[in-house]
């Protein structure tokens, strides 16, 4: 039973949260819909810790959907870039659940609030599904299912403007996913196969036609859409902003991550590093974008009037250094890249939890309503400041770890650079304004009504497990270190 | 068959794509923006059908005597995303119901008068 069980692993993890979406809606409680789905995700992070232990020392698992070979059938596919991507999913997941009970009961109408976890179900099994597949088609129909439920999910957000976000987030999110089908189109012509270890095997051949080159363009950039790169974001600030507050941290820790992680094996597993970097430009392209990203994307961030706005525009900088890490074509900026998008899921979380505490007392999030909130609601402040910290790249924070390794891989690249090296530490100077400006309201200004509002126990337990996490993975590296650059040796060859 | 002419088929997705687009960004109704994908995506549902034709291939089904087929797998895949084309369809009609409802328009510039900046 046990080794039946532990043989379609692969397979459980996207199909028990798939499967328990359609059971959610069917439980017709909104009291049970709750705890059924944390039960899930915790199930699901259940089987991601133990594909990351199986595949830790560098095997490749291969699961057969319905026993039919590839490349005729769907290949799950788990290495040790996919394992840490489905950890993180997984695990942030989880976490948002045990967030989500008292957060979405205020948040969501009770008659919408077993839709809510539906949806919210369902994204996450999009979400494991496009880091999980082997095969380029599915990848796209994982991606479109994460997508429409995010959508849905996005509209329940209380303001009316979440609507109107929502929408401008489908009308970009679809033109995106229409680009990548139409590039996957590209590659099928001119190879036969959709599988991506064949696709590999079959592209260099036909490097050299137009096809190729045209489907590898339609690809990357129906990725930086979803994947939110400056300058393809404008649906980003606001989808995150309006969305209810456990959303906000969920997307916040996996959407934009498990698009990076497609376009990564795109461009380094199927296409090859060789292609991308060699006979076309990608890396010019994706380091100036990244460059203006960490800029533009922070400077904005200095002067929202709402939070929830600022650290929006926050993680549009902070997926420029994923970006930069992604687009050094080396091991060490691959493993730095990998290592952020980690780092930056939890703090980034932890974050998005404590304004989400904040909502739940005053239902605002503007920077006005934080003012005196060191004295009224203290722990979740000093949640804020450790997640802020991590932003800047404090030592101690596993946000200077990565920024650091990050440095420390741009430094084998000559004038280049240095150029972005100063981008790093520019960017950081400019969090440490955004991050400032929250801080100086919330601890130097006086509060409007000085009784003490703390958030209940329910939300300030998952906050400080990400606050803490943020502390421990600044001091203890050795998981998300080891992982990412197993991963980042995967996906370049060669040794440590 | 390379021709121009030959490749007409092409010609018409390209055509189909460019003028769905256009109409996506150009469009400042709603209900418009959500028909302008849908013919931005109606040109890939073409393109993908395309490339499963084979020069004199039958349709794919067993018959005697018929020895080159069509390819049927583009065919199969594109009934997947057509499924999806509808269900975003749905979604974004369903969201436009409610925006009609908060702010009794669906004109994009009426809304973002509504908001103030947005």
């Amino acid at each position: 039973m046990n080794q039946a069980l532990s043989a379609h692993l692969p397979a459980l993890q996207v199909i028990v949260p798939l499967l328990a979406a359609p059971l959610c809606f069917l439980l017709r409680r909104p009291s049970l819909a709750w705890p059924f789905a944390f039960v899930v995700t915790l199930c699901t992070f259940a089987a991601a810790i133990a594909l990351f232990n199986q595949t830790a020392d560098g095997t490749v698992l291969s699961y057969h959907m319905g026993g039919w070979e590839p490349p005729w059938g769907i290949e799950y596919r788990i290495d040790r870039l996919s394992s840490l991507v489905l950890l993180l999913v997984s695990g942030m997941a989880a976490i948002a659940m045990l967030y989500a009970g008292a957060s979405v009961a205020e948040e969501v109408p009770r008659d919408r609030q077993i839709l809510f976890y539906t949806a919210f179900l369902l994204c996450l099994a999009g979400l494991l599904g496009m880091t999980i597949t082997g095969d380029a088609f599915n990848l796209f129909v994982f991606l479109e299912i994460s997508s429409l439920s995010t959508y849905i999910l996005i509209s329940f957000g209380r303001d009316r403007r979440a609507l109107t976000s929502a929408f401008q987030y489908l009308i970009m999110g679809t033109i995106g996913a229409t680009m990548l089908l139409i590039g996957i189109g590209f590659i099928y012509m001119m190879t036969g196969t959709l599988n991506m270890a064949d696709l590999a095997e079959r592209l260099p051949p036909v490097y050299e036609t137009k096809t190729v080159r045209a489907a590898f363009a339609f690809i990357v950039i129906g990725l930086s859409i979803k994947l939110a790169l400056f300058p393809l974001h404008i649906w980003l600030p606001n989808a995150y902003s309006f969305a209810p507050s456990v959303l906000t941290v969920f997307l916040a820790g996996t959407a934009t991550k498990v698009a990076l992680y497609a376009l990564i094996r795109f461009v380094y597993t199927i296409f090859g590093g060789d292609f991308a970097f060699g006979q076309v430009p990608l890396q010019y392209i994706l380091l100036s974008m990244a460059v203006l990203a960490v800029f533009s994307g922070s400077l904005y961030a200095v002067f929202q009037a709402s939070v929830k706005h600022a650290l929006a525009y926050s993680s549009i900088a902070q997926i420029g250094y994923m970006v930069i890490g992604v687009g050094l074509f080396t091991v060490a900026g691959m493993s730095a890249g990998l290592l952020h998008l980690f780092n930056h899921a939890i703090m980034k979380g932890c974050l998005f939890m404590a304004v989400g505490c904040v909502y739940l007392r005053y239902h605002s999030v503007s920077i006005e309503t934080f003012k005196g909130l060191g004295r009224t609601m203290p722990w979740t402040m000093a949640a804020f400041v450790i997640g802020g910290l991590g932003l800047i790249g404090m030592p101690l924070t596993s946000g200077f770890v990565s920024k650091w390794y990050l440095v420390l891989a741009a430094l084998d690249h000559g004038w280049g650079g240095f150029v972005l090296i100063a981008t790093i530490m520019g960017g950081s100077l400019l969090a440490v304004a955004y991050v400032w400006r929250i801080v100086e309201a919330a601890y130097f200004q006086d509060p409007e009504n000085d009784e003490n509002v703390e958030a209940p126990l329910s939300l300030l337990v998952p906050t400080w497990i990400l606050a803490l996490a943020t502390i421990y993975f600044g001091i203890d590296t050795h998981l998300p270190v080891n992982a990412a650059t197993g991963a980042a040796l995967d996906l370049l060859g060669g040794t440590q | 068959m390379t021709t121009v002419l030959g490749l007409y088929n092409y010609w018409i997705v390209i055509a189909l794509m460019m003028i769905g687009f256009y109409v996506v960004i150009a469009a400042s109704n709603l209900i418009k923006k959500i028909i302008g994908l849908n013919i931005f995506q109606t040109s890939v549902f073409i393109l993908y059908i395309s490339i499963g034709m084979r020069e004199g291939g039958a349709a794919p089904i067993l018959k005697e005597g018929v020895e080159v087929y069509a390819n049927p797998l583009p065919h199969v895949l594109i009934l997947t995303a057509i499924v999806v084309g509808v269900a975003t369809t749905a979604l974004g009609l369903s969201l436009i119901v409610r925006i009609k409802e908060a702010y009794g328009s669906i004109e994009e510039d009426d809304i973002a008068e509504k908001d103030g900046s947005l």
